[in-house]
């Protein structure tokens, strides 16, 4: 073209690449200087206890045991270790304030307690948002633009419900089960909080909830807000501790409905020990999502996409777009655009406005990141990161893609739950399919095309509970997620959520 | 450019060769054939990648250097009707000096007028001295406040090509550094891209030495599909620049329409070696929307364009904005509107 140009009219030639970055003007870098969101405006105490009957105290045994920020290795606290007898303390809280007040509560009146809810976790947002990335290690644009206002808006959303069970179509007066044992996972310890609570409490059951170890303070703070709300005692019971805590807790005779979020592992000890008991039961377990790029697909917004699907928390999310399934014909422009796009990703400081990778939330967790990485490697996968270098404390993994990977290799079929992508090709609508549906999870998929009529063929053939076309990891408290298989059963959010909270 | 090469530069898109011949380079078909072959753009996801670079924390000397090169990259612009050549003086006295209270604010990188204004806007800007002790940036004409010309029956470029391409003369006889020339919209949504393209070319060709901008319009292109089409359209005719709007149309520039703009010419560089520069204008009032833009290069063009000879921002209160943030900034304090001079 510049060529053509010269041997026009004497027009001149549009500067070449390399006068433009001689010009004084260019080559300065230009980073964005340290943003941190300021940690002053939590507080964080020295000790927490257990929350039961609408009071904090000490477990019994007087156990406790540390949270540490990922992101540093720093001690935030001790929390309360609750044993055997915590577990009767709080379950036999949960069946008094069921029987004598939230039960008979008419809903129209729960609903007030809940809207109180939500406008409190929104009044004290910024709160929340820096002690969960402090606790978790995730950035704060994600705890600040993701976890505190789903979880405001699930409890508003329920709220809603609340006196309007009658009409949500699961038949006539439904009624609540009882006391429900909420057992959730580190990744989103609020929102997955919020997820358990507002949906049971809407219906008119009691909770006692069962925190990640490692993320135990946003789940306590958020008890403080059911007592600033003035929620009766009882209703809600926060319980930390770890596994122990969590099995004593879902195979208690008291409990009438379990909810669990977490492994698969876990959540198959779980359905045995619930198992014959009467007890009802949903599981929201792993995956190994297949988010599917077809050679039509919009490649610029697809990349962000892929990028979201498996760099968002850290890949630490259940429904992560773990496996880039790539059409052939257009896999080389995906993966060199994907490189390009994640040598932007600021990986840092949690607290940084700036930062789009933090911490990986334990030393358990990178340990199995990193072994799975490793057998990528052994099983010849290309691995890629981003150059970088990664902070000296704490628990990083950098972004990461595999390329060359084939459904038999490791990184294709396990649960990786970390920041490292695997891409695989496809040829047909079919294969895509096939491939997809090769996995024992069945979670979520991404379908990237802009042909509608495949979106809606894919969607049909996916076994997968959630599919996005054209986007990934989109939330709505009005949209039921959840899985089957390996997966689990069972729905939260929207009416099927409320289903599995009510006796209909 | 032939269809023969715009073909392959074209990322994932592979044409058979010899698809047609500079010939017919202009024929609607193959030109249809090239720009409807692009990847396609989502809305929705594009705004979201937008709207969550808008989150960018610019602080400290980040904001500093910002405001700054903001300033650099400012096309100072007046087009009213009611323009005199009092207001131009004016205007330009504002470009080399924006503060006159601080000889380190910089000059802006160009003031934009009608052409019949551009005589006296060069006889003032001319042999000037630049503020701030930074040359303009690798314009043409080097260190000095370039003067732009809008051109081709602006804004609504509803003429023959013979009057556009008088008024390019006119421009470019006065002496115009650059030219911006509207597209014809009509003839774009009516799928003549023949008719575009060869407009374009025919402007190039007049346009001589001066560096030529082509302004798109998004407003009126609608859709993120158009305007990543007539971007690449723009450049294989020979843009030096695309620029979103005219000021003249809302909505005119943004952020989504940025990063679709933003990724065509990053795409087109590295298929062809040639960076083709990116103007927004329009609606551009603040230093916080002028700095979400530089945000929007630096993380899709890339840190490279992050020059006044490949960035511009077409506004004209922004300018003082800026300067009150630039102000804030160093002595921790914000200046009453009355210690920045309206020209």
């Amino acid at each position: 073209m510049a060529g053509k140009r010269r041997q026009g009219s004497g027009i001149a030639a549009p500067p070449a690449p390399s006068q433009v970055v001689a010009s004084p003007a260019a080559g300065v870098a230009w980073d964005y200087a340290p943003a941190p969101e300021s940690r002053e405006i939590v507080t964080i105490a020295g000790e927490y206890g257990l929350f039961i009957d609408g009071e904090f105290g000490p477990a019994a045994d007087g156990q406790q045991f540390p949270t540490v920020n990922p992101a540093t290795e720093e001690t935030l606290a001790l929390v309360a270790l609750a044993g055997l007898a915590d577990v009767h303390r709080a379950v036999a809280a949960a069946r008094a304030a069921y029987q004598n007040v939230w039960g008979p509560m008419p809903g129209a009146e729960r609903a007030k307690y809940l809207y109180r809810i939500a406008r409190v976790l929104q009044e004290r947002a910024r709160e929340f948002a820096v002690l969960e990335s402090l606790d978790n290690g995730k950035p704060i644009k994600e705890s600040r633009d993701v976890d505190v206002p789903l979880a405001a808006a699930h409890f508003f959303y329920h709220a809603g419900w609340a006196d309007k069970l009658d009409y949500a179509g699961l038949g006539p007066a439904p009624r609540p089960l009882g006391v429900a044992g909420q057992v959730i996972p580190w990744n989103f310890p609020l929102l997955m909080a919020a997820w358990k609570l507002a949906p049971a409490l809407a219906a008119g059951n009691t909770c006692v909830l069962k925190p990640a170890e490692t993320t135990p303070l946003t789940a306590l703070l958020l008890a403080e807000v059911c007592q600033q709300a003035g929620l009766p005692p009882g209703v809600v019971n926060v319980l930390t501790g770890a596994g122990d805590t969590g099995a004593a807790l879902v195979s208690h005779p008291g409990v009438d409905k379990v909810a669990f979020t977490g492994s698969t592992e876990v959540g198959k000890q779980i359905s045995r020990s619930v198992a014959g008991t009467g007890k009802r039961l949903t599981l929201e377990l792993g995956g190994k999502a297949a988010n599917v790029v077809f050679d039509d697909a919009p490649v610029e917004q697809a990349v962000e996409g892929i990028v979201n699907g498996i760099f968002f928390n850290q890949g630490h999310v259940c429904c992560a777009g773990s496996r880039l399934l790539v059409q052939e014909s257009v896999a080389d422009v995906v993966v060199d655009r994907l490189k390009d796009r994640l040598a932007t990703l600021r990986l840092g400081d949690p607290l940084d406005k700036n930062t789009d990778i933090g911490a990986i939330n334990s030393r358990e967790q990178l340990d199995k990141i990193t072994e799975l990485s490793a057998a990528g490697d052994a099983e010849g996968a290309q691995r890629w990161s981003p150059p970088g270098r990664l902070p000296e404390k704490g628990y990083w993994f950098p972004p990461t893609v595999f390329t060359g990977v084939s459904q038999s290799y490791r990184i294709a079929r396990e649960e990786i739950f970390g920041p490292v992508l695997s891409v695989l090709t496809f040829r047909t609508p079919q294969e895509a399919v096939t491939k997809a549906n090769n996995t024992p999870y069945g979670l979520s998929a991404g379908v990237w095309t802009e042909k509608g009529s495949r979106i809606l063929w894919m969607a049909q053939r996916l076994r997968a509970g959630v599919v996005w076309a054209n986007t990934y990891n989109r939330f709505d408290p009005a949209s039921p997620f959840g899985g089957y298989r390996e997966s689990g059963f069972g729905r939260e959010g929207g009416r099927h959520g409320l289903a599995a909270y009510l006796d209909a | 450019m032939g269809i023969e090469q715009a073909s392959q530069v074209i990322p994932g898109r592979t044409w058979p060769s010899g698809l047609a011949t500079s010939g017919v380079a202009a024929s609607d078909a193959a030109l249809r054939q090239v720009l409807h072959g692009l990847p396609g753009v989502d809305q929705v996801g594009a705004e979201a990648r937008a709207a969550s670079l808008a989150t960018r924390s610019v602080k400290r000397d980040a904001k500093l250097w910002a405001l700054d090169m903001s300033i650099r990259m400012i096309d100072l612009t007046t087009l009213e009707g009611a323009d005199t050549p009092g207001k131009i003086r004016a205007m330009c006295a504002k470009a080399l000096r924006p503060d006159p209270a601080d000889p380190a604010v910089p000059s802006v990188a160009a003031v934009c007028v009608y052409p019949d204004l551009v005589a006296v806007a060069q006889a003032q800007l001319a042999g000037a001295q630049l503020a701030g002790g930074k040359p303009g940036g690798g314009k043409p004409g080097g260190g000095r406040v370039a003067v732009a010309s809008v051109a081709t029956a602006f804004p609504s470029g509803r003429a023959s090509l013979a009057v556009k391409l008088a008024d390019v003369d006119d421009a470019v006889s006065s002496g115009a550094d650059e030219v911006d020339m509207v597209i014809d919209r009509g003839a774009f949504l009516a799928g003549r891209y023949g008719q575009v393209y060869e407009e374009i070319r025919a402007v190039r060709e007049a346009c001589g030495a001066a560096h030529l901008k082509v302004i798109l319009e998004t407003g009126e292109l609608a859709t993120l599909d158009n305007v990543a089409r007539a971007s690449w359209l723009a450049m294989l005719a020979g843009a030096d620049f695309i620029k979103t709007s005219t000021g003249k149309v809302s909505p005119a520039a943004t952020p989504p329409v940025a990063l679709v703009m933003l990724a065509a010419v990053r795409d087109y560089a590295r298929a062809t070696g040639r960076q083709v520069g990116v103007k927004v204008a329009g609606g551009i009032r603040t230093a916080k929307d002028a700095i979400r833009y530089l945000v929007l290069v630096r993380e899709t063009a890339g840190p490279e364009w992050l020059t006044p000879a490949l960035f511009r921002i077409g506004a004209s209160s922004l300018l003082n904005d800026l300067l009150m943030q630039r102000s804030k900034q160093l002595t921790g304090h914000y200046g009453g509107p009355d210690y920045f001079t309206l020209d």
